[in-house]
């Protein structure tokens, strides 16, 4: 078709029938991904996430900022007398209290997938079923290093001096990330039980507050009366805050860093199964 | 009141002379605590073309459809996938099926390049032909100046075709395609039956569900008519008109008022029930063969009623649907109320 002047109108967009019989005649049918190269493509799938909604990065930056200044200018010199002082003993309780919240958006990102019904194109798929979920809390450990690097330097600004130096921090930050990927199977087990993204926030926060506040992340718990120091003790974000603060300030850690490591791996071993169980028969 | 067309034979799960069918269902159940979505549903699609899964919402249909792409796990009966059991054999019906619509969303956030990118990366593509791929199916869908655009900007007819590219990134042997042109204009909407005629054309089987009885009646081979958790009719779109009654006779009457006497006149002239419809000078009545419709005309004009207009038609498939579940199609029990 020709107009008056000659030129061809535009075309407008539309499917091209014969394009897409071709493309349906001259497709690949490769093997799909493994577990492994599965779970990359998912995490990458959350990286491409922070590139189109940058907002979800405030969580991750701002919120840490805000804490770690509240509780050292608020608090620390009540606690321990001096801001410097306070933030040798509170800025790897901070660091922890930070990546730890951050985790449960991991849930929330994953309720959204189900209420887009994003999550059932993805059970959809012919590849290894977890690896949706190892891959989005992959592609979370990506925000946890961010915010950790945001809270440390902060840190140091503030007059934090990590005696265990260079290693002894990638040492604590790496100890935090294997716990947080774990307690994260938690928050992926809440959102395939719940039916909107708020309410997994909110139980995430129930959860949470009493976790990290009932711990010695913001004062030594032998001020605290004596059954809240059982609680305290037997809660594994002490374990945690002990070995961390033990790694950045080059103080033997060994046991506490075992009992983090034997907390994740409990975790995975109860809340993997059960949330696969949920997620490859939700209604 | 329910009609089996061509019912389909009770069969184990070995079909007859070895044919292996696209879809095969024995009694299958779905239960949501005590609701039961889904109560003995017995399918047996052939391989090819385009069957239509006609039924109001919460009727079973999704649920159905759920089990089918391995989404649900059934409570009871079995389901297959090309001879392959959807729980005991979940990743062989996986690598077969692909889901669209409502059934299954893209990641809204993502562009629609990046959309492709991934599932072409999952499904075993390498980087450099996943890129080669979703540009392919990019253009042959019109949408190569939207590739960069998140989809959640995209319009409803460029949202429908990018959910249908997504779907066909390698080829399915079975597309399960939902509602694919609800709320779509006249233009968008023949652009997306001519794209389901390519899928049939290329070798894939299309199971389609829709509320609109004229798309049905346009693309699908074979129908199952699902209401409240069963297949209460199945047959070709003729088969199931023809299960109604040979015709259904309207007449509108030129003095509303009169509309009572008319329907009198024609119930006893053509021996069948006439219902009012809601257009008040409206009547509608099933006529079966041989029926002396010029006859009741012809009584309607000598008893001084005249008419405004008359047609004799085949039933729509609305009236089908009318006659098989005793409700119209469109007036749908409300999908939040029925899981």
């Amino acid at each position: 078709m020709t107009t008056l002047d000659g030129t061809r109108p535009a075309v407008p967009a539309a499917p091209d029938t014969a394009a897409v019989l071709a493309a349906l005649g001259s497709g690949e049918r490769p093997r799909p991904q493994g577990p492994l190269a599965a779970s990359t493509t998912f995490g990458w799938r959350t990286l491409l996430r922070i590139k189109h909604v940058p907002e979800q990065l405030f969580d991750v930056t701002v919120f840490p900022v805000m804490l770690t200044l509240i509780f050292a200018y608020l608090f620390g010199g009540a606690l321990a007398g001096s801001v410097e002082a306070y933030v040798q003993f509170f800025l790897p309780g901070i660091l922890v209290q930070s990546i730890l919240m951050i985790t449960m958006y991991t849930g929330v990102a994953l309720n959204t997938d189900i209420e887009k019904g994003v999550l059932d194109r993805i059970r959809s798929l012919p590849v290894w079923r977890p690896s949706a979920l190892v891959g989005a809390l992959l592609g979370d450990v990506v925000r946890f290093v961010l915010a950790s690097a945001v809270v440390l330097c902060l840190g140091l600004v503030l007059g934090f001096r990590p005696g265990g130096g260079l290693s002894g921090v990638l040492a604590a930050v790496g100890l935090l990330l294997v716990f947080a990927f774990a307690l994260g199977w938690i928050w992926t087990y809440l959102a395939l039980r719940l039916r909107t993204p708020q309410a997994v926030m909110g139980w995430s926060m129930m959860v949470l507050m009493p976790l990290t506040f009932g711990s010695n992340i913001f004062v030594d718990p032998a001020t605290m009366p004596g059954w809240l120091q059982a609680v305290v003790a037997v809660n594994p974000v002490s374990s945690l805050v002990t070995a961390v603060r033990g790694l950045v300030h080059g103080e033997a850690a060994g046991s506490d860093v075992l009992l983090v490591l034997g907390w994740a791996v409990a975790l995975v071993a109860v809340l993997g199964p059960l949330t696969m169980r949920r997620y490859g028969n939700r209604a | 009141m329910t009609a089996y067309v061509d019912a389909a034979p009770a069969g184990g799960p070995v079909p007859a002379g070895g044919e292996v069918l696209a879809i095969e269902t024995v009694g299958l159940v779905k239960r949501f605590g005590s609701t039961v979505a889904v109560d003995g549903v017995d399918l047996r699609i052939p391989v090819g073309g385009v069957h239509g899964f006609l039924g109001p919402n919460g009727a079973g249909k999704t649920t159905t459809i759920r089990v089918l792409a391995t989404l649900l796990r059934p409570d009871g009966g079995s389901a297959r996938v090309f001879g392959h059991d959807v729980v005991t054999d979940a990743d062989a019906v996986r690598a077969r099926v692909s889901l669209t619509g409502q059934f299954a969303s893209l990641d809204e956030d993502l562009t629609g390049a990046e959309n492709l990118l991934l599932l072409a990366r999952l499904l075993g593509y390498s980087r450099a032909s996943a890129r080669t791929r979703a540009d392919q199916l990019l253009s042959a869908f019109g949408l190569t100046a939207a590739a960069g655009r998140q989809v959640k900007q995209y319009s409803g007819g460029m949202r429908r075709r990018i959910d249908i590219a997504a779907s066909i990134v390698v080829r399915p042997d079975l597309v399960f395609l939902d509602e694919p042109t609800t709320g779509l204009d006249p233009r968008s909407r023949n652009q997306v039956w001519d794209v389901v005629r390519a899928l049939v054309a290329g070798g894939t089987t299309v199971l389609l569900t829709t509320q609109y009885l004229d798309e049905a009646d346009q693309l699908a081979d074979r129908i199952s008519v699902i209401d409240t958790g069963r297949v209460i009719a199945e047959g070709t779109p003729g088969e199931l008109k023809a299960s109604v009654g040979s015709g259904t006779l309207h007449v509108r009457v030129l003095d509303p008022a009169r509309r009572p006497e008319a329907r009198q006149l024609l119930e006893r002239v053509l021996g069948v029930p006439v219902t009012e419809d809601g257009d008040p000078a409206a009547l509608t009545a099933r006529v079966p063969d041989g029926a002396p419709t010029a006859r009741a005309l012809t009584a309607l004009e000598e008893a001084g009623l005249p008419l405004a207009q008359f047609a004799l038609g085949q039933p729509s498939l609305d009236e089908v649907f009318l006659a098989l579940t005793g409700r119209p199609a469109d007036r749908t029990p409300d999908p939040e109320e029925q899981p």
